[in-house]
């Protein structure tokens, strides 16, 4: 697939503290907050705006269809086009996708993409009851019923077929709680050990509570446009140079076994003895960074990125990620934790905000929050929008963000880089 | 004449349930009954009141599918009904000690992935009959099937088959990593 539509920017974004509860702010509440504190960091009035995306997940957590119509009208962006997006854990990344589609086409110069999702109108288990409704109702839903679950077994498969640990797993929660120490927008900042990992009570074996997210109220906002008004909004723009997605089969059980879709940095004999992905891997995952790498110009994953946000929902998904974007070779997931390669000060930097592990995971704001977070990164603005420089990376030419639905059966993949 | 400037809404003694008042959090409820048809997956259900697995291969490219699927996803061509063996093996596995609000009351369950010989894709259910420490990749398992169907898929669920304890764990119950 080429990509040649107009080149496409991140001109602002803002997010708000997400958190277990807010009672006190509905959606459209949470998302004007976020949405001014990114119309006001680069001084944007509403005639300035040509559209917008709504990203949201589920419409049971609020009980209320058409939510974004009413946060389109409470921000005052009416009559202006607006659409709502959708796609499990993947909403925010593919709504992202969407804006950068709305601007490249040329049909807007300027898009707002806005997320949301208010988990805390259900106590915890009835929200993993709705978020097990994006399983197969026929099939999967009355058998197993809950994602943590389906994820385990997935990781089971990991450990089986790569020798991947469960220290390994924990590694990853304490990389990211750590991480959130400095980031003031996180819901579970932590300082952790293996053995508070290990002991915190099991959902899903190997999975503990602290190898999974939250859930949590909070909203995203994204501001792209095209290349002359981002130059005209602000002087440090962000590029959003590849984006990237890919799609699986809905049951778990349906996965294939075959081979490898290699990147350019790979061969097959890498690969020789693997079925894949089986349940091990994410073929959608691999799918999005293929598009998003050719679109980039990516051909060296590792040395080529130098930060990546990614959806960390479990600790486990989060190893099997580094295999799929080609950080490093399928199986060598567990490795690459072990050593140190996406700490703050490692290789390449992943989920320097603290990931959904730490920030939280309101579905529809999540993969905007990731959007968000890197354009501050890129644009070095950590320290002003986060009162710390802490987790500012020294010279960060370009991010990747990855967004995740389902079992592995919508994943997105941008790539955002500083213009030259 | 039906203008009536005294009319009086009816009001009713329900009350509403508040969880505080300061935001102003109230309870509210919805509750639906589906008339949900099975549609060309009816067979897999009729079938596990007989006591047999159905899945599916292409007729075309004889993909085998563990699972009810009418079409094939390699080709696009019509799939028909085969009976899978009621002999499987465990291709992964987890212990949910905790779930949706409706599973709740049913947790720790065990569930399952199974591979079948002969059919490329996998089947998941629920496992009884061994703990989180029993079951292992590869783990032989037996369909067995409720006499009182729900019309569900858990109509069928396994069972560890006869002597298929761990190797390498003599008193049968291993820690695993």
């Amino acid at each position: 697939m080429k990509h040649k539509g107009r080149k496409v920017y991140m001109v602002s974004g803002g997010v708000t503290k997400f958190a277990k509860s807010t009672p006190d702010m509905d959606f459209r509440l949470r998302v004007k907050k976020a949405f001014d504190y990114a119309m006001n960091d680069v001084n944007l009035t509403l005639e300035d705006i040509d559209g917008s995306v709504a990203s949201y997940f589920s419409d049971h957590f609020q009980r209320q269809l058409m939510a974004g119509i009413m946060v389109q009208d409470y921000l005052g962006l009416t009559p202006k086009p607006s659409k709502r997006i959708e796609g499990g854990g993947a909403t925010g990344g593919l709504a992202f996708q969407s804006g950068y589609e709305a601007i490249a086409s040329g049909r807007m110069d300027t898009c707002a993409v806005y997320g949301f999702e208010s988990m805390s109108h259900v106590n915890t288990w009835k929200g993993n009851e709705f978020i097990a409704l994006a399983s197969d109702t026929n099939f999967d839903y009355p058998v197993g019923g809950f994602y943590t679950g389906y994820y385990a077994m997935m990781a089971v498969r990991h450990m089986h077929e790569f020798g991947t640990t469960v220290e390994q797993l924990a590694k990853v929660s304490i990389k990211n709680h750590a991480n959130a120490i400095d980031n003031p927008y996180s819901q579970s900042p932590m300082k952790l050990t293996v053995d508070d990992v290990r002991k915190s009570p099991m959902v899903s074996y190997p999975l503990t509570r602290l190898d999974v997210c939250t859930m949590s109220d909070g909203a995203a906002v994204a501001i792209l446009a095209s290349e002359e008004k981002a130059f005209e909004i602000t002087k440090h723009p962000i590029e959003i140079t590849g984006i990237g997605t890919g799609t699986d089969t809905m049951r778990l059980a349906d996965r294939p076994f075959g081979k490898v879709p290699l990147l350019p940095n790979e061969k097959a004999s890498d690969y020789k003895n693997l079925k894949y992905p089986g349940i091990h891997s994410f073929r959608a995952g691999r799918t999005a960074a293929k598009e998003a790498y050719a679109a980039a110009g990516i051909t060296d994953p590792i040395n080529e990125i130098d930060a990546v946000e990614l959806h960390d929902a479990y600790t486990s998904s989060e190893v099997q990620t580094y295999e799929d974007l080609g950080l490093c070779k399928y199986g060598e997931g567990g490795q690459f934790i072990d050593e140190g390669k996406s700490k703050l000060n490692g290789k390449v930097p992943v989920n320097f905000s603290g990931g959904l592990l730490a920030c939280g995971h309101p579905v529809g704001a999540s993969g905007i929050m990731q959007g968000v977070f890197m354009f501050w990164q890129l644009q070095k603005t950590i320290k002003k929008h986060f009162k710390s420089d802490k987790l500012q990376l020294n010279n960060p030419r370009r991010g990747l963000i990855h967004s995740h639905a389902g079992t592995g059966t919508y994943v997105t993949v941008s790539v955002m880089e500083v213009p030259k | 004449m039906t203008i009536n400037p005294d009319a009086k809404m009816e009001e009713s003694q329900n009350g509403t349930e508040i969880y505080s008042t300061d935001p102003l959090v109230v309870k509210s409820t919805y509750s639906i009954d589906y008339i949900h048809s099975y549609a060309q997956d009816s067979e897999f259900f009729r079938a596990l009141g007989k006591k047999k697995l159905m899945g599916s291969r292409c007729k075309k490219c004889h993909y085998g599918y563990a699972t009810p699927r009418s079409h094939c996803m390699m080709c696009g061509a019509e799939t028909e009904w085969v009976e899978l063996p009621t002999k499987g093996k465990i291709h992964s596995y987890t212990t949910c000690y905790f779930g949706s609000e409706v599973f709740l009351p049913q947790t720790p369950f065990n569930l399952v992935l199974v591979e079948f010989d002969g059919f490329d894709s996998l089947f998941m259910a629920r496992l009884i009959g061994a703990e989180q420490e029993d079951m292992y990749v590869g783990m032989p398992i037996v369909a067995k099937f409720k006499r009182l169907q729900s019309f569900s898929p858990t109509d069928v669920y396994f069972v560890p088959a006869k002597g298929s304890e761990q190797p390498s764990s003599s008193n049968g119950k291993k820690k695993r990593r």
